[in-house]
C-alpha cells in the first residue's frame, strides 16, 4: 500500500499547510478544544481503571470537558471571519455568549459533582 | 379613510391620531390581551358551577405534594419518603415525581403571599393550569411569528386559546403535569427554532432552560429529545444544514442533558436509556459531519478529500455501531420502556402490561375524538401543510415534522391529542392566515384596478397587473364571499369549542351531577362524604384497601394510609389487591391480614346509575391479579365469555369479595319504580345473590347515594 501511505502523507502535508494559514485567535481556540478533549479522554481512561462509582461525578467531569469543548467550537464558528452567516455578529457578543454558557455549564457541573 | 373620519373630531383629540404602524401595534397588543384573558376565562366553567376544587385522581397527589412543599420547605420535599401510601412498602416521593408543577405552584403562592394576597394554596393549584394556558397563547403567537408572520401568530394564539384538545387537560381544577408541560413544550420548541434561525448561543441556552423546565414537569419530554435529533437528521439529509444548526443543537443538547440529569426521577437516563440514544447518536454524527465539512473547506482538493472521507467514515461508522451493539447487548443501554414501546407497537400493552392497557386514556383514538377535539382544524391542518411546503425554511420544516409525528402519536393514544394540539393549531393558523391574507389582498387590488388599466402606454408591470385583473371578472365578489365563509367557519369553531368545554371537559369527576325528575340539578357529593367520614371516624393509623384509582384521593382528603394508589409502580402489590378482591371472603381475609388492612373501600354505582364503578372495573382486577397469581383465572368469572351479575352469573363471581361488598344489603333496596328490589341500574339486571352474609367484615359506612361503601375488617376471633 505505498499509494495509501503516500496519499496519507500528502493529505497531512496539505492539511498542515492550510492550517498554518488560519489566524492566531482561531488557533488559540483550537488549542483549548484539544486540551478539553484530552482531559475528557484522561478521565475516561481513569474511569476504566477504577470503575464508574460515583457515576454522577464521572459524568459531570466528562461532560464539563465535552461541554466546554463544544462551546469553544461554537465560539470559533461565530468568530471566524470566513463564515458568511455570522458576518454581522460582533465577536464581543459571541465571546459574551460563550462566557455565559460556560458559567451555566459549570454551575450545573458544581451541583452535579456531588 | 381612518384619517378622514378623524377630521370630525375636536381639535385637541386630533393630536392623538396614530400612524399606521402604531395603529397596527395597538390592534395587535389589544387582540393578544383579549386572547390571554379569553384563554383563562374559558377554563373556569367548573369553578363557577360547583366550587374551586381539585378534579380527578392524579391532581390530588400533586396537591398533597404541593401542600407538603409549602409547609415543610424545599429540602424536606426533595428528600421526602412517604409512608402513608403503598403500605407496607412506602414510596420515595422525592425521587419518583416530576417536581416542576409543584415548584411552580409553590413559587406562585409565595409570590402572591409576598404581595399580601392571603390566598390558600388550593386556589393557586386550581388556577395554575388556566394561567399557564394563557401563557401558552403568548408563546404560540411568538412561534407563529417566527414560522410565518405576525398574522399567523395571532391566529395561532386565538386557536390554541380555545382548542378543546388542550382545554381537556388544563381546565381550572385539573392540577396535573400537562397543564404546565404543554407551555414548557411549546416554549422549548419556539426557543430552539429561534436558536436555529439566529445561530446565537444565548437562544440555545434559553432553549436548554426550556428543556430543563419540560423535563422537570412531565415524562413526555422524551418526545422533545427524540424530535430534535430527527429534525437535525432531516435537515442534514435534505442539505439544509448550516453552522447555525450546529451551534443551536450542540449547545442545547449538552446543557439540556446536564440540566435534565439534575431531576432525580430522570437520573442518568440520558446516557443509559434507549429512548435517549437518538439524541446522542445525532450529537456524534454532527461532530463528524461538521469536522468533515471543515476539512473539505481546508483542503480545497476533491481527490485528497475523497480518500480522507473514506477513512474517517469507515472509522466513525465502525466505532459507532460497535458502541451501540455492545451497549445494547450487555444491557447497559436499557431498551425502550413499556410505556413508550406501546406507542411504537400499540398491541404490546394488551398482551404484556395489563395496567397500561386498562387505562381508558391509553386507548387508540377514534375519529369522533379527533372531530370533537379539533373540528375545523382537522381540514385546516393539511391546508397548512401545503402552505408550509410552498415556503420551506428551517422553521417550517420543524413545524411540519412536529405536526406529523404528533398526529401519528395522537392516533395511537387518546391522551396524546394534547401533544398534537399546539402543532395542529399552529399549522392551521398558517393556512387560515395565508388564505385570509390572499383574499383581502384580492379585494384591495381590485379597488385600485381602474387606475392601473387606464395607463395602457405605461411599462410591462402595469400591463401584467391589468392582465391579472381582467382574468377573473367576479374576483372581487368571490373574494368577499370566501371571506364571509372563512369568518363563518371560524365563528362555528368558537361556538363548538365553548360548547365542548362546557359540556364535556368541565366536570370535576369527584362531584357528579344529574338531572332530577323535575329537571332540577341533583349533585352527588358521595366521594368527599366518604373521604371525610374516613378522616373523622377512623383511627389515624388505619390502613385502607381499595382499587388503585382512589388511592391519591384517599391519602389527600381522607388523610389515611392506603395499600395501592395511582402511581402503579408496583404491579405485584396491585395484583395482590386484585387477587383479594376476586377471591372468596376467607381467602381474601388472609390476604388482608397479611397487609394489615383495617378498612376496605369500594365504589358502587348500581343505585344512581354511575357507570365508572368497581363492578365495571372488576374484570381488570381479575386480569391484573391473574397476571401475577395464576390461581385467579378470568374464565371462572364469565359465563360463556359473557360478564354477568344476575342469577345466571358464574358461582365464583356471585361469591367473590367485590360482589359481596358492592351488593351487601342491596337486595332489599328498590332502585327504580316498577322494577324488583335489587335491580342494578348500571348493568340493567336484577342481581343474582341477594342474601349476602359477611363473616369477616362489617359495614362501616355507606354514603347517601350508595356510591362509596366502606367496610371494617374484623379482628381475628379469640378462639380459632
Amino acid at each position: 500500500m505505498p499509494s495509501a501511505t503516500s496519499d496519507a502523507r500528502v493529505l497531512i502535508q496539505s492539511l498542515s499547510r492550510a492550517y498554518a494559514a488560519t489566524p492566531t485567535n482561531l488557533k488559540i481556540i483550537d488549542l483549548y478544544v484539544v486540551f478539553a478533549v484530552a482531559t475528557a479522554l484522561v478521565q475516561v481512561a481513569y474511569m476504566g481503571l477504577v470503575g464508574t462509582f460515583p457515576f454522577n461525578s464521572f459524568l459531570s467531569g466528562v461532560l464539563s470537558c465535552i461541554g466546554t469543548a463544544v462551546l469553544a467550537v461554537c465560539l470559533r464558528i461565530q468568530v471566524n471571519k470566513d463564515n458568511k452567516e455570522f458576518k454581522d455578529l460582533p465577536p464581543e457578543r459571541a465571546f459574551a455568549d460563550f462566557v455565559l454558557c460556560n458559567l451555566v455549564l459549570h454551575l450545573v457541573i458544581m451541583n452535579f459533582l456531588g | 379613510m381612518a384619517t378622514a373620519a378623524l377630521e370630525f373630531l375636536p381639535a385637541p383629540l386630533r393630536s392623538f391620531r396614530l400612524k399606521t404602524k402604531q395603529q397596527e401595534l395597538l390592534l395587535r397588543v389589544s387582540t393578544l390581551a383579549l386572547i390571554y384573558v379569553l384563554a383563562f376565562i374559558v377554563r373556569l366553567f367548573s369553578v363557577l358551577r360547583y366550587e374551586s376544587m381539585i378534579h380527578e385522581f392524579d391532581p390530588y397527589f400533586n396537591y398533597r405534594t404541593t401542600l407538603f412543599l409549602t409547609e415543610n420547605g424545599y429540602s424536606e420535599f426533595w428528600n421526602w419518603f412517604d409512608f402513608e401510601s403503598w403500605y407496607p412498602l412506602g414510596r420515595v416521593v422525592g425521587g419518583t415525581l416530576f417536581p416542576g408543577l409543584m415548584v411552580t405552584a409553590a413559587l406562585l403562592y409565595r409570590f402572591l403571599r409576598a404581595l399580601s394576597f392571603a390566598v390558600h394554596i388550593r386556589e393557586v393549584c386550581v388556577l395554575t393550569a388556566p394561567f399557564f394556558a394563557a401563557n401558552t397563547t403568548l408563546v404560540a403567537y411568538a412561534f407563529g411569528r417566527e414560522i410565518w408572520d405576525s398574522g399567523a401568530g395571532i391566529v395561532a394564539a386565538a386557536l390554541i386559546a380555545i382548542c378543546p384538545g388542550y382545554i381537556s387537560r388544563s381546565v381550572a381544577g385539573s392540577y396535573d403535569n400537562e397543564g404546565v408541560a404543554i407551555f414548557a413544550l411549546l416554549l422549548t420548541f419556539y426557543l430552539f427554532v429561534r436558536a436555529v434561525n439566529t445561530g446565537s448561543l444565548a437562544w440555545s441556552l434559553a432553549s436548554a432552560f426550556g428543556y430543563f423546565y419540560m423535563v422537570s414537569a412531565w415524562g413526555g419530554y422524551v418526545f422533545i429529545i427524540n424530535l430534535l435529533p430527527l429534525y437535525v437528521l432531516v435537515l442534514l439529509v435534505t442539505g439544509r444544514y448550516s453552522m447555525r444548526l450546529y451551534v443551536a443543537y450542540n449547545c442545547m443538547y449538552v446543557l439540556g442533558m446536564l440540566l435534565a440529569m439534575q431531576i432525580r426521577f430522570v437520573g442518568f437516563q440520558h446516557v443509559q436509556s434507549g429512548e435517549h440514544m437518538a439524541a446522542m447518536g445525532v450529537f456524534f454524527l454532527l461532530q463528524v459531519f461538521f469536522f468533515l465539512d471543515w476539512v473539505k473547506y481546508m483542503l480545497n482538493d476533491a481527490r485528497l478529500f475523497k480518500s480522507f472521507l473514506r477513512i474517517t467514515l469507515t472509522c466513525a461508522i465502525t466505532v459507532g455501531t460497535l458502541a451501540l451493539v455492545v451497549g445494547t447487548a450487555s444491557g447497559y443501554i436499557s431498551p425502550w420502556t413499556g410505556r413508550f414501546y406501546s406507542l411504537l407497537d400499540p398491541t404490546y400493552a394488551k398482551d404484556h402490561i395489563p395496567i397500561i392497557a386498562s387505562v381508558s386514556e391509553h386507548q387508540p383514538t377514534a375519529w369522533s375524538s379527533f372531530m370533537f377535539d379539533f373540528q375545523i382544524l382537522l381540514f385546516l391542518f393539511p391546508a397548512g401543510l401545503y402552505f408550509c411546503f410552498k415556503r420551506l425554511s428551517d422553521a417550517t420544516i420543524f413545524i411540519v415534522m412536529y405536526g406529523l409525528t404528533s398526529m401519528y402519536f395522537a392516533g395511537v393514544m387518546v391522551r396524546l391529542i394534547l401533544v398534537a394540539a399546539p402543532a395542529v393549531c399552529l399549522i392551521s393558523a398558517i393556512a387560515a392566515s395565508a388564505t385570509i391574507k390572499n383574499l383581502t389582498t384580492l379585494i384591495r387590488t381590485k379597488s385600485k384596478s381602474p387606475q392601473a388599466s387606464s395607463g395602457k402606454t405605461t411599462g410591462s408591470k402595469a400591463a401584467a397587473k391589468g392582465a391579472v385583473d381582467q382574468s377573473l371578472p367576479f374576483q372581487h365578489n368571490a373574494a368577499i364571499a370566501l371571506l364571509l365563509g372563512a369568518f363563518y367557519l371560524l365563528s362555528r369553531y368558537a361556538i363548538h369549542c365553548t360548547w365542548v368545554t362546557s359540556e364535556a371537559y368541565s366536570s370535576p369527576s369527584i362531584v357528579l351531577a344529574a338531572r332530577g325528575h323535575n329537571g332540577g340539578r341533583v349533585i352527588f357529593d358521595d366521594y368527599r362524604e366518604a373521604y371525610y367520614w374516613l378522616r373523622q371516624n377512623t383511627p389515624p393509623d388505619a390502613k385502607i384497601m381499595s382499587w388503585w384509582d382512589y388511592g391519591y384521593q384517599i391519602t389527600a382528603m381522607g388523610n389515611r394510609t392506603v395499600i395501592v394508589d395511582n402511581n402503579t409502580w408496583n404491579n405485584t402489590h396491585i395484583a395482590t389487591v386484585g387477587r383479594a378482591m376476586s377471591s372468596y371472603e376467607d381467602e381474601a381475609y388472609e390476604i388482608m391480614q397479611s397487609l394489615d388492612v383495617n378498612y376496605v373501600l369500594v365504589v358502587f354505582g348500581g343505585v344512581t346509575g354511575y357507570s365508572s364503578d368497581d363492578i365495571n372495573k372488576f374484570l381488570w382486577m381479575v386480569r391484573i391479579g391473574g397476571g401475577v397469581f395464576p390461581v385467579i383465572k378470568e374464565p371462572d368469572y364469565l359465563v360463556n365469555g359473557e360478564y354477568r351479575v344476575d342469577k345466571g352469573a358464574a358461582p365464583k363471581m356471585l361469591n367473590c369479595l367485590m360482589y359481596k361488598l358492592c351488593y351487601y344489603r342491596f337486595g332489599e333496596l328498590t332502585t327504580e319504580y316498577g322494577k324488583p328490589p335489587g335491580y342494578d341500574r348500571v348493568r340493567g339486571v336484577e342481581i343474582g345473590n341477594k342474601d349476602i352474609k359477611l363473616e369477616y367484615l362489617e359495614e362501616a359506612f355507606t354514603t347517601s347515594n350508595w356510591i362509596v361503601r366502606i367496610y371494617k375488617v374484623k379482628p381475628p376471633k379469640n378462639r380459632s
